[in-house]
């Protein structure tokens, strides 16, 4: 599908259209229907040049699978995305190494994300390392560079530890070091703070705000906390069983939420001031898998609003129901 | 991962695995002493393992001042030949059990990245190794082809190799490849090779070693074995002591010649079983599920 070369799609650093990402579930002995379970489903989204858009949604419902698409770890079932105007899984050769400097990825659990046999030197050197890039006493100065920058200090005391050593805040920290040390434009943050204390939390979010403002990266950052989104996003999109359901800007969403789901999911944020009075729908039951989802809106089973007509017709395309501002239900 | 001492700390945790060492280290101390004692206090004439002969007795020779483990039919000295054998086995066992270790480790590690046909071509050969019988395979070709020491190590090496071990280890490269750190090195840009050799490897090794442990056992095994039915040209083992006494026809009266298979025998069993021990000890330091709580 040929979308409008508009100046915006022109701005965009990342852009996703009609990404699917079915995985196969192992059948039963004497089952005969081949089951796909839909983590990612007719997702289209963009991300703007140094902006943050934020993925929010609960668990399993497919925001780490959109995460790893986009960082060419596994392969869309259809769909395309683009980095810079690049058909992301048509890079090849040099164009790779390119593509690998350009897009990193913080992963959610810093105990996994670290190689336990590796010094924390080896392990934020390791881009360098990998793209052959400076001697030896220059990625030492800017491997130096990054920890401090990242706020591991002083760097002398910890290049030579090993993750096991550092606390689960300062091993997230490496870990963005890590990211950040080749100059991407783009970053895949993966719920960077779920695994961590809560006492730590906002340190890591403090940190990652502030590296936007001083080096001009945009992120994908994935969170289930609306509340985390709203503090580092300029616009959240909210998933639901494979679908994004909602886009719009942080600030709009929170206080105009459209799709029940989004409602549903920001009634169980605190409200800051108790004057905003919001409809507050309750939502039943719990996430199933979506494997072979039937051809209907995929919040219908647990909809406090959904209609006979829902289920009559497929899962409900995103509309434009104010300017930016995008929602996918039927009753809009 | 835990660093060196914590892990030393783990392993003295371990009785067996302990006690495995300190018969290894034992083991080491008798085997360091036969170049000493051979330039030293024994006369090479009389106590060299293979060509030595004492005229002033008659042969086998019970156990006397002059000669501690007595001497073999043909009037050698059993205690010279153990204690020369020692250093012999020590470098079969770690020879062939290190050839074993690299070639299953990077089998093991390459078709678990790799998968597909690489896979399973690999973990059919294994199927194969695993059934077939070479031992008696080895004793037949042995007898047409007379193996030396050093082939005989790699052989029993290559052949180990290729066998259970890849699925062993081909298990742990696949707990390693789905960890996160992986797909970490793949967005750093790391190239497979990268990815195999400076994560999956380092993070199978453990295991690795472990298994080596387990394959000295088994080298030094087969070896006796195979020395036993004479197929093997070595001049001297433990296996081969065992071997000249039978084919003396001395075994049919074993109680009576108690020394001419029982040093060598007990030798065999201590030495394997440490290196079981201390394999069983480093277990608990690879599985840390396995510890006491
Ligand atoms: N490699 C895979 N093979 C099969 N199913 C998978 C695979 N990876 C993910 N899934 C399934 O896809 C769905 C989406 O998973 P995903 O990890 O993207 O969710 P998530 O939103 O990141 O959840 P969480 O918040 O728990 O991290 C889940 O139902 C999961 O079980
Ligand atoms: S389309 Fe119908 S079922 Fe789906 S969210 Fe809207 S109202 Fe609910
Ligand atoms: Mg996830």
């Amino acid at each position: 599908m040929a979308l409008p070369a508009t100046a915006d799609a022109a701005d965009a650093i990342l852009r996703v259209e009609h990404l699917c990402k079915y995985y196969p579930v192992s059948r039963g002995l004497f089952q005969r229907r081949q089951l796909l379970l839909h983590a990612v489903d007719n997702v289209s989204f963009e991300v703007k040049r140094g902006e943050v858009l934020g993925l929010v949604g609960e668990s399993g419902c497919g925001k780490t699978t959109t995460g790893r698409l986009i960082a060419r770890l596994t392969f869309p079932t259809t769909g395309r995305i683009f980095v810079d105007n690049a058909d992301v899984s048509k890079i090849q050769g040099a164009d790779m190494a390119e593509f690998r400097k350009k897009i990193q990825m913080i992963f959610q659990d810093p105990y996994e994300s670290l190689d336990p046999r590796m010094t924390i030197f080896d392990i934020v050197a390791e881009p360098l390392n990998v793209n052959g890039m400076g001697n030896l006493e220059e990625r030492e100065q800017r491997v130096a560079e990054m920890l401090s920058l990242v706020g591991i200090s002083p760097p002398s005391a910890f290049l030579f530890r090993f993750p096991h050593e550092l606390s689960g805040g300062q091993r997230q920290r490496v870990a963005i070091a890590r990211a950040l040390v080749m100059n991407p434009t783009f970053v895949v943050a993966d719920e960077p703070t779920s695994m961590l204390d809560v006492s730590i939390r906002t340190g890591i979010m403090k940190l990652l705000a502030q590296l936007r403002e001083d080096l001009g990266i945009s992120y994908l950052y994935i969170t289930h906390d609306l509340a985390v989104a709203r503090y580092l996003c300029d616009r959240i999109a909210v998933m639901y069983l494979g679908k994004i359901v909602e886009v719009a800007e942080a600030e709009e969403i929170i206080k105009e939420p459209l799709h029940p789901y989004t409602r549903a999911l920001i009634s169980a944020v605190p409200v800051p001031d108790p004057a905003v009075k919001r409809p507050v729908p309750t939502i039943k039951g719990g996430v199933s898998k979506p494997i072979n989802p039937p051809r209907r809106c995929r919040f219908y089973e647990r909809c406090p609003v959904a209609k006979s007509t829902c289920a009559e017709q497929d899962h409900p395309a995103p509309r434009e129901v104010s300017g930016g501002h995008f929602a996918a239900c039927h009753q809009l | 991962m835990r660093g060196l001492s914590q892990n030393w700390a783990v392993f003295r945790e371990s009785r067996i695995g302990m006690l495995g060492l300190i018969v290894i280290l034992l083991f080491g101390v008798f085997g360091a002493l036969w170049p000493i004692m051979i330039n030293t206090v024994w006369d090479p004439l009389i106590y060299h393992p293979v060509v030595g002969f004492d005229p002033m007795l008659l042969h086998p020779s019970p156990p006397t001042k002059a000669h501690l483990l007595g001497t073999d039919p043909i009037g050698r000295d059993i205690l010279a030949q153990l204690m020369f054998s020692t250093g012999r086995e020590f470098l079969l066992g770690v020879l062939s059990a290190l050839i074993t270790v690299v070639i299953g480790t990077v089998i093991g590690t390459v078709a678990a990245y790799y998968g597909g046909f690489t896979d399973t071509f690999f973990m059919r050969v294994a199927d194969i190794m695993m059934l077939f019988p070479f031992i008696p395979l080895l004793v037949v070709v042995g007898s047409m082809v007379r193996l030396t020491f050093f082939p005989f190590a790699i052989i029993l090496g290559v052949l180990g190799g290729f066998g259970g071990i890849t699925i062993i280890l081909k298990a742990q490269a696949l707990s390693v490849k789905v960890r996160p750190y992986i797909d970490a090195a793949r967005v750093a840009g790391g190239s497979s090779f990268h990815i195999i050799r400076a994560h999956i490897i380092p993070n199978v090794l453990p295991l690795s070693f472990l298994y080596m442990m387990f394959n000295v056992t088994g080298a030094i095994l087969s070896e006796a074995t195979l020395s036993f039915f004479g197929v093997l040209n070595i001049d001297m083992s433990w296996g081969m002591m065992i071997h000249t006494a039978e084919a003396a026809g001395y075994l049919f009266d074993f109680g009576k010649y108690w020394w001419l298979w029982l040093p060598s025998g007990l030798a065999i069993t201590l030495f394997c079983a440490a290196f079981y021990m201390v394999g069983r000890g480093l277990d608990e330091v690879v599985n840390p599920r396995l510890r006491k709580r």
